[in-house]
């Protein structure tokens, strides 16, 4: 299996999210420049944490209008899976593969430190290593990781299982406590907290080391024990 | 050459922070006065005029201007500007 990490001007954690995938997991894994990229060749689109563009106009916003955010739609219609961390969830709103927006912090600060998350659905790509309801710890880093979306955004996220990840203690305003959602057809799932940054215990945890693994064994069963 | 303001407010019913922050420090100075503050920003672009210039200008903001999901804009097509 092979995993792409995007980069983008201003992607700062690019990095972590390859030495999670690469030398932790252990599976091959590209650092890929926005501009110029084809990723027909990999089996998962990652989008990392940081600040692309600096954050103008909105946080993702630029990012979400390049050309590659069209080459990522076409595969996400084609059910690969993609992850969108911190500004990579940001993006994948802005680009409208997740409904809702992400707003500044209700107490304007950012803020980065450890978060213990309730794991709402292990019936995804993402999540099938995780019993449901258990709680798990990711670090957070994010100055706009307020997850807003209207009433009725709410009520179909909530019909169609699309809410993953919530806070056990709402560090920023989110509706609903929301830390992470996933798309209606289940393969796009963006989140504030860090899973990278949570995969040996000398990082402070290691629970995010199994949503890498759900993606692993879910594609080798998807595509290697029917080959 | 024509100039162009795009408005971009944070929709009511959208919390601003930032706005509750900025009355509660104006309350601070004595404008007990301020019921409400809202932040939002302008975009001021000089564009080629053209009969499509306003139809251009609300694609622009629907594509990457504004955010629909949380924002409203308002678009002023001002005075012609030299080339």
């Amino acid at each position: 299996m092979r995993f792409a990490v995007i980069m983008f001007p201003g992607s700062n954690c690019d990095y972590d999210m390859y030495y999670a995938v690469k030398e932790i997991l252990g599976k091959d894994a590209d650092l890929v420049w926005y501009e110029n990229s084809n990723l027909s060749t990999y089996d998962a689109i990652l989008l990392p944490g940081g600040f692309s563009y600096g954050d103008y106009l909105r946080p993702g916003a630029v990012a979400a209008a390049s050309k590659v955010m069209n080459q990522i739609k076409e595969h996400a219609a084609k059910g690969k899976p993609i992850l969108g961390v911190c500004n990579g969830f940001q993006v994948l709103t802005e680009a409208g593969l997740l409904p809702g927006a992400l707003l500044r912090n209700q107490n304007l600060s950012f803020m980065c430190h450890y978060e213990s998350l309730y794991v709402e659905s292990d019936q995804t790509l993402f999540t099938s290593e995780y019993n449901p309801g258990e709680v798990v710890r990711f670090p957070i880093a994010h100055g706009e990781g307020n997850y807003f979306c209207d009433n009725n955004t709410l009520q179909s996220l909530k019909a169609n299982n699309q809410i993953v990840f919530t806070y056990q203690q709402n560090p920023n305003g989110s509706v609903e406590d929301i830390a992470g959602i996933i798309n209606e057809s289940g393969n796009v799932l963006g989140m504030m907290p860090h899973p990278e940054r949570a995969v040996e215990a000398m990082l402070g945890s290691d629970d995010g080391l199994r949503l890498f693994k759900s993606l692993v064994r879910n594609w080798r069963e998807t595509y290697v024990a029917n080959a | 050459m024509k100039k162009v303001y795009v408005h971009i407010t944070l929709k009511q019913g959208v919390l601003d922070p930032q706005g509750k922050a900025i009355q509660a420090s104006l309350h601070s100075l004595g404008f007990q006065e301020v019921e409400d503050a809202r932040v939002g920003k302008v975009i001021e672009l000089h564009v080629q005029d053209s009969p499509h210039l306003e139809a251009n200008v609300q694609e622009m903001c629907q594509k990457l201007l504004a955010n629909p999901v949380i924002e409203d804009y308002r678009i002023e097509v001002g005075e012609a500007v030299r080339s």
